[in-house]
């Protein structure tokens, strides 16, 4: 039995993406002659047979000159299933790419070896490295245009190391010179690239590990529909985010916290022994506890974190831009609450990695914010696990999807019911503390002051969670910059600070 | 330790369950065109899995154009009755009356009228917001780029330019009254995939899937089936053919194919080895340059 890759594809107009996949829908003999026989009429005028229109598309987009989104192509090989997640070079890239990326393995990266590195290759590997892919096939195509020379290739190979080196836990790399019009080392080796020691294409998408969608995290199981047929039975369906199980396992169930062992993993055809992510399953629970859809079944010694606020990078794909303040409806594994964008730290240029100021988000830019769900959430960072570390979000009125987001820390507060406390002692500077306290306020943080010295963030009586203390000579100067950098201190929660 | 990977039938059935658990806790009122195909097969296999040991939880729908095979309305009634799933046969009863056919109307406009118009119309008169449909994305061209959930608006139509972002497998399930969602919980499955789990799972499929003698008129390429009074063309007559159907629609619409594949390991070996589309012998398809699509925007599936 084969197993399954996905993968996506990334490169600007003109790349030679269309030809490429073409070519490997192509030589891998999975186009079919009637098909075929499309093309050939499409292509009449040209002589040869253009292998780009296999993966022409919709016929609105073909009357405008332009795909619009995302096409999803299958093929496979004795050893693997492929789907591709296509996604057309233009200006509505990030949101397609974003969306090709989420569900993919690998991207194949393209770049045209006339014109090397550009600034587009860089954005399409920062996009796919935020989506969390952790293979990337750098092509450099159209090598049969630059004499199939070595030189320009490892030219090409050192400059893309520089820049993913910036890229911080990069994805893995594999380099490979082809050429998707002539077929050199998309399917076959060519033999015109002697010095190329490394697989064809093709070859590298069936031999690549995917096993290796190894998350850093243990069970997870986000409840998503209660089978109840009877009083007799009662199942907790849901697709394991991650981690495995096994009947007699002891789970805790969130937000509950109530402790108990698995019974059973029901399915049609018998009860399993083991069930492991991303299978599909049903859990029968030893003791009847109330369990309901938003629910989740984790690990008792690997819990995710409990939060209302946390700080992720979207992707927004609306054309109302993203602005604090505005309510959206969240959705994060089985859940869905209404949330709002309580800070937007900055903005990504996509074409320079700068983070940027920015009071809004518009479509298809990036940026880091802060994000309030009016419950909890059981998180992990996105780069720990895919499915408990992606959120979309909704506009309530218009019921778009507008954005989508990748959680990078939960943040201070409202931590599973338990209060969490910061202490902050400022020495002579009042007017710090009370522009602190009302910044902390706009962000959405309960905040009581206990003394003209001391701030407290959260229910007066909880324990500090983190002790901050500043030095006058530190404040002075600049107040606003001063609150700044605490607040980030605050929000951030965790880091510390030496005075 | 078990190498924790799964099969790619096992990893598409894990997404497809998935999508069927999503839709019954975030819909009020979903429903499963039931077209009694393999595909069809195959996705009501997966809804029984996905809510068992519970009968599936939402009603079966068959838009009878009154031109199916006579063994798929057998094989329907047999299949859903041995499930105990309930089954909502529709037909648009107001067209036929009024005398629509294929042959008097061309496929475009009975289609329209037989399929499109009978679905919209059991949809609205079951209160459906959401419709399961088991169309994959490499069987056409414009299916490509359809969503696992697409969205209608409160025609049934469908705007390939205003669709949702799909990410992960965070599906966004909200409508307005009347608006609909279509969802396709087979979205990547491939052909070859469906057969390989009807195998594997041992899942009933219509025999006219399987290669036997069967009387056709052989037209041009085309073997069209004898049943419906297909009415001949001169010179034409009715003869024995041993072949198959690859996919199943109305008779007049549904070619068959030349095949002696008469077990399911031979379709899968005839299937490896085909180097023509599945719809090729769908005669609907090919009326115009991108009819899928137009069909699609009236509301077609
Ligand atoms: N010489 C050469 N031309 C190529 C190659 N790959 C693509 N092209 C050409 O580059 C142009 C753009 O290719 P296309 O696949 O449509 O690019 P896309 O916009 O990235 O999908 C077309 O004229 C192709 O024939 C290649 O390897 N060598």
């Amino acid at each position: 039995m084969s197993e399954l890759l996905r993968f996506t594809t990334a490169g600007s107009v003109d790349d030679g993406k269309s030809t490429l996949i073409g070519r490997l829908l192509y030589d891998s003999q999975t186009v079919y002659e009637d098909q075929l026989a499309g093309i050939r009429k499409a292509t009449k005028a040209h002589g040869g047979l253009d292998l780009s229109l296999l993966t022409d598309g919709l016929r609105a987009e073909r009357e405008q000159g332009i795909t619009i989104d995302v096409a999803y192509r299958y093929f496979a090989t004795p050893r693997r299933k492929f789907i591709i997640a296509d996604t057309p070079g233009h200006e509505q890239y990030t949101r397609n790419m974003a969306t090709g990326a989420s569900t993919a393995h690998l991207a194949i990266v393209l770049i045209d070896a006339r014109h090397g590195v550009l600034p587009q290759s860089r954005r399409h590997a920062f996009i796919a490295s935020l989506l969390g892919i952790r293979h990337l096939a750098i092509a450099v195509n159209k090598m049969d245009l630059v004499d199939y020379a070595e030189d320009v290739f490892h030219a090409i190979c050192a400059d893309f190391k520089t820049f993913i080196a910036q890229i911080g836990d990069p994805p893995g790399l594999q380099f490979i010179p082809v050429s998707a019009l002539c077929g050199d080392n998309v399917v076959r080796r060519s033999a015109r690239m002697p010095w190329y020691n490394g697989p064809p294409l093709l070859e590298y998408l069936e031999t690549v590990p995917v096993a290796a969608e190894r998350h850093a995290v243990g069970l997870r199981l986000p409840v998503q529909y209660v089978i109840r047929p009877d009083q007799d039975f009662r199942g907790l369906a849901g697709q394991l985010a991650s981690g495995a199980i096994h009947p007699g396992d002891e789970v805790v169930v969130l937000p509950s916290g109530r402790s108990t062992r698995v019974h059973s993993l029901v399915t049609r055809e018998g009860d399993l022994p083991e069930a492991f992510a991303p299978m599909s399953v049903t859990v029968c629970l030893e003791d009847e506890l109330d369990v309901s859809r938003g629910d989740m079944l984790v690990a008792p010694g690997d819990q995710p974190m409990s939060t209302q606020r946390f700080q992720a990078t979207v992707v927004w794909m609306n054309e109302k831009p993203a602005t604090t303040g505005r309510r959206y409806l969240l959705k994060h594994t089985t859940q869905t609450l209404p949330a709002a964008i309580v800070e937007i730290r900055h903005r990504v240029d996509i074409q320079t990695l700068d983070a940027e100021t920015a009071g809004e988000l518009r479509l298809n830019e990036i940026g880091a914010v802060v994000v309030e769900a009016q419950g909890p959430l059981f998180v992990d960072p996105y780069r720990c696990n895919r499915f408990t570390g992606s959120f979309i979000l909704l506009d309530p009125l218009s019921n778009e999807t507008v954005g989508a987001g990748m959680i990078e820390a939960a943040l201070a507060d409202a931590v599973d019911g338990a209060a969490r406390a910061v202490a902050i002692s400022i020495e002579g500077h009042p007017e710090i503390l009370w522009l602190l306290a009302r910044r902390l306020v706009e962000a959405g943080h309960r905040v009581a002051v206990l003394s003209n010295q001391v701030l407290h963030v959260g229910p007066a009586g909880a324990a500090p969670g983190l002790e901050l203390s500043f030095l006058s000579a530190n404040l002075a100067g600049d107040p606003v910059r001063a609150v700044d950098e605490i607040f980030h201190q605050i929000v951030r929660h965790g880091a510390t600070l030496e005075n | 330790m078990t190498a924790r990977t799964l099969t790619h039938l096992q990893a598409l059935e894990a997404e497809s369950i998935h999508v069927l658990r999503e839709v019954a806790a975030e819909f009020q009122r979903p429903v499963m065109l039931y077209s009694i195909g393999k595909d069809s097969s195959v996705m009501v296999r997966l809804a029984q899995k996905a809510f068992y040991p519970a009968p599936i939880p939402f009603p079966l729908l068959h838009i009878d154009t009154s031109y199916k095979f006579r063994e798929m309305v057998e094989f329907r009634d047999r299949f859903c009755a041995e499930i105990g799933a309930r089954l909502i046969v529709h037909t648009n009863r107001q067209a036929l009356d009024d005398g629509a056919n294929p042959f008097r109307l061309g496929t475009q406009k009975c289609c329209g009228l037989l399929k499109t118009r009978a679905l919209l119309d059991a949809l609205a008169a079951g209160g459906f917001d959401a419709a399961f449909g088991g169309a994959r994305r490499d069987e056409e061209k414009s299916r490509a780029k359809e969503r696992v959930y697409s969205f209608r608006d409160s025609f049934g139509q469908w705007d390939p330019k205003n669709q949702r972002p799909e990410l992960w497998n965070l599906f966004n399930s909200r409508v307005d009254k009347g608006e609909s969602i279509r969802v396709f919980p087979l979205s990547n499955w491939t052909e070859l995939d469906i057969w390989e789990y009807i195998q594997l799972e041992n899942i009933p499929v219509v025999p006219l899937y399987f290669a036997q003698p069967r009387p056709m008129v052989v037209r041009g390429e085309m073997l069209i089936p004898v049943e419906h009074d297909i009415p001949l063309l001169p010179g034409e007559k009715t003869q024995m053919v041993m072949c198959r159907m690859r996919s199943l629609g109305c008779t007049p619409c549904t070619g068959a194919i030349r095949s002696q594949a008469d077990t399911l390991p031979k379709i899968i070996a005839e299937m490896r080895e085909f180097r023509r589309s599945e719809r090729e012998n769908r005669v609907i398809d090919h009326d115009q340059e991108g009819s899928m699509e137009l069909k699609k925007r009236e509301g077609y599936f």
